[in-house]
């Protein structure tokens, strides 16, 4: 009689659902996932399209951040070229969305290899800033390359059809997204259970000692780079389709830094903690949003100066996140899931 | 036709070099702060524009005089800045680069809402003591305010340099940059060398967001013109204070030729990412900055 989780085979130890329990789990969370979109109403399904697109982006620099140790302050800036390349593929050249998604999407990794090789060199903040500027650049020529992007104006993003039918209400986006989101993710556990993820991590915690071991350290980041930004292309492409009209104002430098804070508040290196993150930043400004409604009367302030209430909330949640739950809410979850399953043990 | 194009540039090079010293101002605070505590304080942009409200503040609701507000804003950054390493930065010693970036980005970002809580989202125009009659030098007009903002810099730096050179306080703070561990060994109080670095850096940045308030506008985009300081600061070298002074200059004039001549090329704006992309240059070729000392590392 065995107490507790031990495996007898690789198989099982290899296993990425590992006991009946996270599988039954995993069902219902499926089964939920169907019906959810037909129980919520627009709003709320709105809500977590949002944040399903933002778990993709945010898996695309959990990646690079979080797996291999590259911090990127660019990671916005690979969003706004996966929209406006959909943007542009869908609007001017006229694919369909299952031919424009892709193709953007490898565009953009494309230009994050652009950024990935010459960043070879840099390291730490040197990093951060060769990435800062990248995005600096990049809106820049968003901007000024009005022939191509329409400049400032912004462009509209003609809705994707499938099979005839259009995808354009939040229902429909709904299934268009979710299936896209649960195969990122798969994807992303079962790369990082791979050479290649291991070589990432290698390199994270000492690329030193990882390039003495053997680990290529430029083919490595280069990959990381190469994946990260193709999430981010992805997300970017997602999005133009979702909110049907881009303009430099969706893709501010300010995104970079949401991204980094939902991997940051998610948990770093964790693909779960990617979706609490994204879900939390995504979320903040609306539970805000529904505080001013409730407590709008009383507290005005809340009301009128909501758009900083909005930024201050997301500048504490980083702060205290980071001192008093640096492994973020992933980290919770673990410490959460141990509490539960030792009780009434401590240790 | 040709003495007008050297004075075009003439002119560019000098406004360039006074607008470039406030940067240098700007990068010597992130630089300070990084050779101090190895911490990239990205809230320095909102630093100086809480340093420029305050004054202004000072000066228009209190009628209280330029000079007199100089100086309380002076001593209110003080405190700020001991307090900010206090209760925000001390916590985070020993955890990874990314932590201490992404902390200082909320602070930023915590500050930028509660200036646009108090002052809301309109332009003001800093009560400046500065004729606005330009100054003449032969043919080239500056302004007073620049000229101003540029005596200013020097001298913080002609302070710095002094401070770092011959006070006990000073040594001590280089002798933390080189190594901590053996400055703390050597009787050295690092705590009190790494608040006193985020005194003086908060208290630079709130002179040097003063200065850009009187030079442009004072309002919530303010905080860009310390993102813009940050290339300097990485040009010189995140770990050298001459390469932050020499940065700044470069930054200002290349920016000041870069909008000059290329403006009509791209359409416009090219002042504003010029440093950008000059820094992505500079990052190729050297990455570690033009005098920044580069890491051997051990396993």
């Amino acid at each position: 009689m065995t107490s507790g989780d031990f495996k007898t085979s690789y198989k099982a130890d290899m296993a990425i659902f590992q006991t009946i329990w996270i599988k039954l789990w995993m069902a219902v969370l499926v089964v939920f996932m169907i019906f959810f979109p037909f129980w919520a109403g627009p709003y709320l399904t709105y809500v977590v399209n949002l944040a399903a697109i933002a778990t993709i982006g945010a898996l695309g620099l959990n990646i690079l951040t979080g797996f291999t140790g590259q911090i990127s302050l660019g990671h916005g800036a690979f969003i706004a070229i996966g929209a406006y390349s959909t943007a542009i593929l869908t609007a001017d050249a006229g694919f369909p969305f299952w031919l424009a998604l892709p193709v953007a999407a490898l565009i953009t990794a494309t230009s994050g290899l652009i950024v990935g090789i010459p960043s070879l060199r840099l390291k730490g903040l040197y990093l951060v800033m060769s990435t800062l500027a990248f995005s600096f650049i990049v809106q820049y020529v968003i901007i000024k390359w009005e022939s191509l992007t329409r400049g400032s104006t912004g462009m509209g993003v003609p809705s994707p059809r499938f099979f005839g039918h259009a995808i354009d209400n939040d229902r429909a986006f709904y299934f268009l997204i979710m299936p896209i989101v649960v195969m990122a993710m798969l994807f992303a556990r079962n790369l990082i259970r791979t050479k290649v993820g291991r070589a990432w991590v290698a390199i994270r915690d000492r690329d030193i000692s990882a390039e003495v071991m053997g680990v290529n350290l430029s083919r490595y980041k280069v990959t990381s780079f190469f994946i990260s930004s193709f999430y981010a292309g992805l997300a970017g492409g997602l999005y133009a389709y979702y909110i049907t009209d881009i303009s430099p104002e969706h893709f501010p430098i300010t995104l970079s830094i949401d991204y980094l804070a939902m991997i940051i508040i998610g948990g770093m290196g964790s693909i779960l903690g990617s979706v609490f993150g994204a879900m939390f930043v995504t979320m903040l400004p609306e539970g805000i949003r529904i505080a001013a409604d409730i407590f709008g009367t009383s507290y005005p302030v809340l009301v009128d100066r909501f758009f900083e209430v909005k930024v201050m909330a997301f500048g504490l949640a980083i702060i205290l996140f980071l001192i008093f739950e640096p492994t973020g809410i992933y980290g919770r979850w673990v410490k959460t899931k141990i509490y539960y399953k030792s009780w009434p043990f401590t240790y | 036709m040709f003495s007008d194009q050297l004075h075009f540039l003439a002119q560019l090079v000098v406004s360039g070099i006074t607008v470039g010293s406030v940067y240098s101002l700007i990068a010597l605070g992130f630089v300070l702060i990084y050779k101090a505590t190895d911490v990239l304080n990205l809230a320095i942009g909102e630093l100086m524009m809480l340093g420029a409200y305050f004054c202004f503040t000072l000066i228009t609701t209190y009628k209280i005089p330029y000079i007199p507000a100089f100086l309380i804003t002076l001593v209110f950054s003080a405190i700020l800045g001991i307090l900010l390493e206090r209760v925000v930065l001390r916590p985070m010693i020993g955890e990874p680069i990314l932590a201490i970036v992404m902390i200082t980005i909320g602070l930023g970002t915590v500050f930028r809402s509660i200036i646009g809580m108090i002052w809301g989202p309109l332009n003001y125009v800093f009560p400046g003591p500065f004729s606005e009659e330009p100054l003449m030098l032969g043919t080239i007009a500056v302004s007073h305010v620049h000229l101003w903002a540029m005596i200013m810099a020097i001298t913080v730096m002609i302070v710095f340099l002094a401070f770092f050179k011959f006070t006990t306080m000073g040594i001590g703070m280089r002798a933390t940059a080189d190594d901590s561990d053996v400055a703390f060994l050597m009787g050295i109080s690092v705590k009190k060398v790494v608040a006193v670095s985020w005194l003086i850096a908060t208290v630079v940045s709130s002179i040097a967001g003063i200065f850009l308030a009187n030079i442009n506008l004072l309002n919530l985009n303010l905080y860009f013109i310390g993102l813009k300081a940050l290339p300097a600061a990485v040009m010189g070298g995140l770990d050298s204070i001459a390469g932050a002074m020499i940065g700044g200059v470069l930054i200002g004039v290349l920016e000041n030729l870069a909008g000059g001549y290329l403006d009509h090329l791209f359409g416009g704006g090219v002042k504003e990412v010029a440093a950008f992309i000059i820094l992505l240059l500079i990052m190729m070729i050297r990455p570690y900055g033009l005098f920044g000392t580069k890491e051997i590392e051990r396993v």
